[in-house]
């Protein structure tokens, strides 16, 4: 098996899986669900592994202390991590426990059979059960990572479709995130933000706060970090507002309002090889003259926009500070971490901060989740005993998330008279993707969440040096997993951009993915070769090959069947070049007012053994239609007073009126590792949609979003 | 302050508040009922949504002193005495949502135009959707779920 970090940090078994309480079986996880569904697939390998029905299961809340620390829920890691190991803990408790039981009935632990977690041997009569065996009692062994797994033929769930587990309470409104919930004695919270980032509280007319005060709103400030507290959470609103209006902020200089894509080219940057998907320590190889034997060389640039997570639901966070330790409900997808930079901020023990997961809106990566429990937690340390509710309002989401940074990558390859690559430069560049409040020297981890600069004693954003492992951050899946000669790739890590940003799903894979498949069709298109063709003949991953082959299949990419005014494209990828492999076939029509209408998608993936059906097709089609809206509609706009981008109009993002045809093939490899499905179709739609736009209209468009006024400039260049 | 009288899911209400509060506030802090999400405040994503006097409407702008005398359901009213309505099982059965932030104003309006368009359509289901945002990316078992619907209506006419 390759080594799975959850397991090799989480060894005991104990930490993973418990037998009861009552006729149940509770297992913890620490990676959240987050939508992604991976508490129903949790519950179905259990059950499979230990021949219970998945009912049984109690997917228990991740919480600090308890949970196994698992690091962040990110990188499509949750089956690959957290599936893989709950598997092998069950297999490693069925093990246990049927030792146990033969001893107990005397008999070969081989002729014991269970059923529904009642154990009995085909060499007697009596029987036993997991709870009579362990009900309540610790295991005290660590999880075999190789213990043996029940044949696939034996899997009952596994594989099947399933309803996800949190689904009745969705569909009934029955209370389930974060914001739902309520303490007795409760506050709501909200805060009253700077203009932007650089603005810091120059005064406060004294006599707003009086008044709140008199109302009974409690105001709580930090340096240049304000906020309001009131028992009614329209009182908390309001109060925010007439506090707001009572603020004057030093402006200092404002946001850098040059055009980004030339910030990217001419400021300061650290610049690198990748080789084999990693950064190298290393000069950067020149670009030379082509290869002896190249037929033509073709060069284009590529570039997408500032993007955001952009959370239906406002982050927020419950907290309460009571006796010197903070208790807090956050939505965070590193509770760990988290709590890390908390005690850190807080100059508290970590032991003395415990953080539950609750349910927020789907994040997408590093929203707000974070920054809005340090708010939480600032708040309520100043109301000691009384707990509160903060939320984010949606200008504060839209305005202070961490964004997923613009990127720009050039791109140049050399065809030989046969149509073959004979060499490739890729160089990317663009901000850091490293902004989740991890732990590290000078105090970074505080520092990385957004309300620690406004204190009283600020701390300085980070300057983040290179993420140096294989795919991630810019270089995400800037190495293709094509078979090129004569690669040069190059991450260019780019200082002194104007906004803030973080982990937005699937990093740097989205923009290099776009411009590697928009590529690959214009060097096909140079070397007259349809573009399946051209990739098959660069491809010999086979499992790459079938999904290229079984989307193409569905949805003919050559467009020979395609109604009259519309146009196809297809587009790879490999996530990380380890994770699940996507190839995404999309439909077109553009509009006589310039506007990009998806009509048909086919999607096919490999993400390994398949555990939820309907979780991953869900994971992969929704992959598909977030990206198609980051193409078609999302840049975050800024001028020198602060973020534009305010709200669902000044943001918009794909609606109802603009959904494909969706075909999903899941390919079955059978019993292979879990790849991990969540990020793998982000970069392909991209592309898909640019080759299809292409063939509808002959425009190549390499500046994402692809908006009317984008297409209808393309139409006059 | 003032009191007020709301009609939620069949049982008269009484709450007193300021009567500017909008009335996804009273729902879920004064009357527990939680289906109605905020996410914008602005009436621009549709997760508020209720259905008052037959009608969709949305919650989290409009005072709660204007729906005095109003029939207001919610999400948590769709079932009546059932489990689920017909659009909830539609939903849960085609696992039509991600996060599920969105899927109660959804849910909400789908109900509301299926209950009032003299012939539904799959055209005009997705018009009821206008306005209304799903940042996961659940669309297509959404409409997958209105499909779903569509052919129940049909079998049962």
């Amino acid at each position: 098996m390759a080594p799975n970090p959850s397991l090799e940090k989480n060894p005991s078994l104990d930490r993973w899986l418990a037998i009861g309480p009552g006729e149940t079986v509770a297992v913890r996880s620490g990676k959240v669900d987050i939508g992604q569904r991976i508490s129903t697939a949790v519950a179905m390998l259990v059950a499979d592994e230990l021949d219970i029905d998945p009912a049984r299961v109690e997917t228990v809340r991740t919480e600090t202390g308890l949970s196994p620390d698992e690091g962040i829920t990110s990188g499509s890691y949750s089956m690959t991590q957290t599936g893989e190991a709950v598997r092998r803990a069950a297999a490693t408790a069925r093990r246990h426990l049927l030792d146990r039981a033969a001893r107990l009935l005397d008999v070969d632990p081989a002729t014991l059979e269970v059923d529904d977690g009642t154990i009995q041997s085909r060499a007697t009569n009596r029987q036993t059960s997991y709870w009579e065996l362990a009900a309540g009692e610790p295991f005290g062994i660590d999880v075999d990572a190789d213990a043996p797994l029940k044949p696939r033929a034996a899997l009952r769930h596994v594989g099947t479709p399933a309803t996800a587990r949190d689904m009745a309470d969705i569909v009934r409104g029955s209370p389930h995130f974060l914001p739902d919930m309520s303490r007795p004695g409760m506050l709501h919270a909200r805060m009253v933000r700077p203009p932007h980032y650089h603005a810091r509280l120059e005064a406060l007319d004294p006599a707003v706060p009086d008044r709140l005060a008199g109302e009974g709103v409690r105001v709580v400030r930090d340096g240049s970090f304000l906020a309001v507290a009131a028992e009614d959470e329209f009182q908390a609103a309001k109060a925010a507002q007439r506090l707001a209006a009572a603020a004057v902020w030093d402006k200092g200089d404002g946001l850098a309002t040059g055009d980004i894509y030339e910030s990217l080219r001419r400021n300061q940057r650290v610049s690198l090889p990748v080789v084999d998907g990693a950064p190298v320590e290393a000069p950067v190889p020149p670009q030379g003259d082509p290869p002896d034997g190249a037929a033509v060389t073709l060069e284009a640039r590529y570039e997408r926009p500032y993007q955001m997570h952009a959370s239906l639901g406002p982050s927020a966070a419950m907290a309460e500070f009571d006796d010197g330790r903070l208790t807090i409900l956050s939505h965070s997808q590193g509770i760990y971490f988290l709590r890390a930079a908390l005690a850190e901020t807080f100059a508290m023990a970590p032991g003395a901060i415990r953080i539950v997961h609750a349910p927020g809106a789907g994040c997408y990566g590093h929203n707000g989740a974070d920054d809005a429990a340090l708010d939480a937690a600032i708040v309520a340390r100043a109301l000691p005993g009384t707990p509160v509710l903060l939320k984010w309002t949606r200008e504060e989401e839209h305005a202070w998330e961490p964004y997923g940074t613009c990127m720009s990558m050039d791109l140049r390859a050399s065809l030989d008279p046969g149509g073959k690559i004979v060499a490739w430069s890729h160089e990317s560049f663009g901000d850091t993707f490293m902004m989740r409040p991890r732990p590290g020297p000078d105090r970074i981890g505080p520092a990385r969440l957004l309300s620690t600069r406004f204190l009283d004693e600020p701390l300085d954003p980070p300057v983040m040096g290179p993420a140096m492992g294989p795919h991630i951050g810019i270089h995400r899946n800037l190495d293709p997993l094509y078979d090129l000669p004569g690669k040069r790739l190059v991450k260019h890590l780019v200082r002194g951009m104007p906004l803030r940003v973080s982990a937005l799903r699937s990093l740097g894979a989205y923009a290099n993915v776009f411009a590697i498949e928009s590529f690959m069709d214009e060097l096909a298109a140079e070397a007259g070769v349809d573009p399946v063709a051209f990739r098959l003949d660069h491809l010999s991953d086979p499992r790459g090959r079938a999904v290229i082959e079984a989307a193409a299949e569905r949805l003919d990419p050559s467009g020979a069947d395609c109604p009259e005014g519309r146009g196809r494209g297809i587009a790879f990828s490999r996530y990380k070049n380890i994770a699940a492999y996507a190839a995404v076939v999309i439909e077109v029509s553009v509009t006589d007012a310039a506007e990009i209408r998806l009509e048909r998608c086919a999607i096919a993936a490999d993400a390994g053994e398949i555990v939820d059906r309907a979780g991953l097709a869900a994971q992969l089609e929704g992959g598909a239609v977030q990206a198609a809206s980051w193409t078609l509609h999302e840049a975050v706009a800024f001028d020198r007073d602060g973020i534009t981008s305010r709200d669902w109009e000044s943001y918009p993002i794909l609606g109802f009126d603009n959904v494909p045809e969706f075909e999903t093939v899941l390919v079955d490899p059978g019993r292979e590792p879990f790849l991990g499905a969540g990020e793998a179709t982000a970069g392909p739609t991209a592309a898909a949609i640019a080759n299809a736009v292409h063939a509808a209209t002959g425009l190549r468009l390499r500046r994402i979003p692809f908006t009317p006024d984008a297409v209808r400039a393309a139409a006059l260049a | 302050m003032e009191r007020f009288a709301l009609t939620v899911n069949g049982a008269v209400r009484e709450i007193e508040a300021d009567p500017a509060t909008p009335l996804v506030y009273v729902l879920r802090n004064r009357l527990g009922l939680v289906g109605a999400k905020l996410g914008c405040g602005l009436e621009q994503c549709g997760a508020c949504a209720v259905i008052a006097d037959g009608e969709k409407v949305l919650s989290c702008v409009r005072a709660v002193s204007e729906f005095s005398g109003s029939e207001i359901v919610t999400l948590e009213g769709l079932a009546g005495d059932g489990e689920y309505s017909p659009v909830q099982r539609a939903f849960l059965e085609t696992g039509a949502a991600q996060c599920g932030y969105c899927t109660g104003g959804l849910i909400v309006a789908l109900t509301a135009y299926l209950e009032t368009a003299p012939e539904p359509d799959r055209q005009g289901a997705i018009a009821a959707l206008d306005g209304h945002l799903c940042r996961c990316g659940a669309h297509a078992d959404v409409l997958r779920a209105i499909d779903r619907l569509l052919a129940e209506g049909e079998d049962g006419a």
